[in-house]
């Protein structure tokens, strides 16, 4: 009896990390096959291997070379401007309306809450055609700011929700203590609810930063000249203009994003975590 | 009469009903508020609803497509007019309640102290709506009436007119054989592919978290790096990345894995049945980290005491397993799973980025891969097919609103049950 709980056990474990391994190895091989990809010499794939025989910085070096239709530099800083304000635009305008709606009991307030609740469920997809038609017509093209606002437009709505029902879950009683000692609306906002907010506030700007930054619909229809792409659009066209023959100046363009997103998101994983799980079994 | 059958008569005339009940000050900022909003939008008023009737009569000088915008714009301002005087009228009544009762009416201080007061909310509130309103609600709006329209490359501006057509996309879809085609070959795999890809994540998230969690497992923390890597790293270079390791001639998994084990190079590109196959794997691999992390969280917090008790009672660890871990995640997860579901059936991004929604597929407009948003993104840009990709987007809405509703429901049933 204890022997063969002890073997099962065993068994077990072996089968765990047999498997553990066998998804780390799926999970790292892309990525690693990209890191080499990128120090290849030459433009072809067909050589590639993981462990370059002769290394190289070519790639590296063509994305700011600065040629017209590759301007990695540009794209790389409109990404993160376009993403940065979207971020801080959505938690600005999201934390004091969900403050509005958990708080406050004005008229018209079921009705927001309504079309909050419609305008989550239609996706962003819808206003595309008008968007597309739009710009053109309008010459709205290639501005990151209308982009910018189109953004944080489209973010209000779920986050709006998400963060109402994380403030919710703030007991009432601690606003009100503050408001017998004196403290103002917007007081009450900065000193109490804002701080206790604050693993929905890092989902709010994770959703901000992320949603922006991988977008590709809406930034494809109005960004259109290569000095306005961001690195969706930019990086994509790399690829398929010339498909595979500029492959590895691509994984070179995608090793300098994804280093430093990776590495933020894993540091700053832990501030979202408690959040997401909150959020998930509130629903 | 009484007052309160008067006082709001008057002010169909905006200000004359608060004049009858004696408050002037508020009676003259209604006046004016009334007559500034006719001059201010009088013209775009006027211009946007004959637009928004007839959508131009003449070429060149009339287009279609701005005439429509203004008559939406023109719809929003009104809508914000009627609910002004919609409060001027019930402000009329209210007070007009007062005399007929007796009570003094509401003092101008008394009403500028309650403005203030109440207004906080609104304000705090009011640049989220105004955005909302520029930025998502007129362009919902715009796509919309589109679809009611015939506008497409043939009824363009400034050559020609585009002229409403009431239903006719909507039965075109269902009539026109090619177009009724496509549409069901697409909307069937988009549910496959939501079906297939929603649940492969789903379950290999789930069980990651559970293989992670047991007691005995190391290096955890190591593990749960790797596992949320997928995660960290921006999915649209992720896809880009897959997208080479797939390619039918250059591509890593033929050349290399699939090489190496002596198989044949597989199609991944070109194939309809291989690219989707490909397409599902990498939507697990992408997918599964957001569940791994959140079930994660689930299973740390389900209590010690529960499993000893199980324990102490003989159950078996898949007794254990099924009467408290999975029940446990399933509760706490359920709006969680099915925001995955929705997710991907408007994902947009895995289908377009890796080959195009191709392999394409001869007389369709749609490729083979090729999910409902994905063909209304082809059908705007590249075919210039604006009436039928709006009457699209609608439907695809209609389904959208229609499964949220119904998880809406549920997530209610499970507060009330709690």
């Amino acid at each position: 009896m204890q022997t063969t709980m002890k073997t099962n056990r065993i068994l077990r474990l072996f089968f765990t990390y047999a498997f553990l391994l066998f998804v780390t190895v799926l999970i790292i091989y892309p990525l690693l096959w990209t890191v080499g990809a990128s120090f290849n010499p030459g433009n072809s794939l067909i050589s590639t291997s993981i462990i370059p025989e002769n290394p190289t910085l070519d790639h590296y070096k063509e994305l700011f070379a600065g040629k017209e239709s590759l301007q990695y530099g540009k794209w790389y800083w409109n990404s993160l401007k376009i993403s940065i304000f979207t971020m801080l635009g959505t938690m600005i305008t999201v934390s004091f309306t969900a403050f509005a709606f958990s708080r406050f009991r004005f008229k018209g307030r079921k009705n927001a809450l309504m079309l909050f609740l419609l305008l989550q469920m239609i996706p962003q997809f819808a206003a595309l055609i008008a968007l597309f038609v739009l710009a053109q017509i309008l010459g709205m093209m290639n501005s990151h700011w209308l982009l910018i606002l189109l953004y944080i437009g489209g973010q209000i709505p779920m986050n709006t929700y998400l963060m109402k029902g994380y403030m919710d879950s703030i007991p009432m009683d601690l606003d009100e203590s503050a408001k017998i000692d004196g403290a103002s609306n917007t007081r009450i906002f900065w000193q109490i609810i804002l701080p206790l907010s604050r693993p929905m506030l890092a989902v709010v700007a994770m959703n901000g930063f992320t949603g922006p930054l991988g977008d590709f619909v809406l930034s494809s229809v109005i960004l259109r000249t290569p000095d306005s792409y961001t690195l969706p659009i930019g990086l994509y066209k790399l690829v398929n203009d010339v498909m595979g023959a500029s492959y590895t100046t691509f994984a070179a363009g995608a090793i300098l994003i994804s280093i430093p997103i990776a590495i933020t998101f894993l540091l700053l994983q832990k501030q979202f975590v408690s959040g997401l799980t909150a959020g998930g079994t509130k629903g | 009469m009484q007052h309160r059958t008067i006082a709001p008569l008057l002010s169909i005339i905006p200000g004359l009903g608060q004049f009858y009940n004696k408050q002037w000050v508020k009676g003259l900022v209604f006046l004016i508020l009334a007559a500034s909003f006719f001059v201010a939008f009088g013209d775009l008023l006027n211009m946007g609803f004959w637009g928004l009737f007839t959508l131009g009569t003449q070429v060149p000088r009339d287009n279609s497509i701005f005439l429509l915008a203004e008559g939406i714009i023109a719809l929003i301002v009104s809508a914000f007019g009627l609910g002004i005087y919609y409060w001027n009228l019930k402000d009329a009544y209210h007070n007009g309640k007062l005399r007929d009762e007796n009570f003094p009416v509401t003092s101008l201080k008394s009403e500028y102290q309650n403005l203030i007061g109440q207004g906080y909310p609104y304000l705090i509130s009011g640049p989220s709506l105004f955005l909302l309103i520029f930025a998502v609600i007129f362009p919902i709006l715009f796509s919309f009436a589109l679809a009611f329209t015939n506008y497409d490359l043939y009824h363009s501006p400034p050559a020609n007119l585009a002229d409403w057509v009431g239903l006719e996309t909507f039965a075109e879809i269902f009539t026109v054989d090619i177009w009724r085609s496509t549409f069901f070959d697409v909307l069937a795999w988009t549910v496959i592919w939501t079906l297939v890809a929603s649940s492969l994540q789903v379950s290999l998230g789930v069980f990651l978290a559970i293989v992670v969690n047991q007691k005995e497992v190391r290096f955890k923390k190591f593990f749960r790096t790797i596992l949320v890597l997928p995660w960290a790293v921006p999915g649209f270079v992720t896809i880009l990345i897959f997208a080479g390791l797939f390619n039918d001639s250059f591509g890593a998994i033929n050349n290399d894995i699939l090489a190496f084990f002596g198989m044949d190079p597989i199609p991944w590109m070109t194939d309809e049945k291989w690219a989707r196959v490909a397409l599902i794997f990498m939507q697990g691999w992408l997918g599964f980290p957001y569940i791994f992390i959140v079930t994660t969280g689930v299973l740390q917090s389900i209590p010690e005491d529960l499993y000893e008790a199980a324990t102490i009672d003989g159950a078996s660890i898949f007794a254990k397993f099924k009467n408290i871990t999975m029940p446990m995640i399933l509760i706490a997860m359920a709006p969680i799973i099915i925001t995955q579901f929705t997710f991907n059936f408007n994902n947009f991004n895995i289908i377009y980025l890796f080959n195009g929604g191709g392999p394409a597929v001869a007389g369709s407009t749609a490729g083979g891969t090729d999910i409902l948003v994905s063909w209304i993104y082809k059908l705007t840009m590249q075919s210039s097919q604006y009436s039928l990709a709006a009457a699209l987007t609608i439907l695809l809405s209609i389904f959208v609103i229609g499964i949220a509703l119904w998880q809406f429901r549920r997530t209610n049933s499970f507060k009330e049950g709690a």
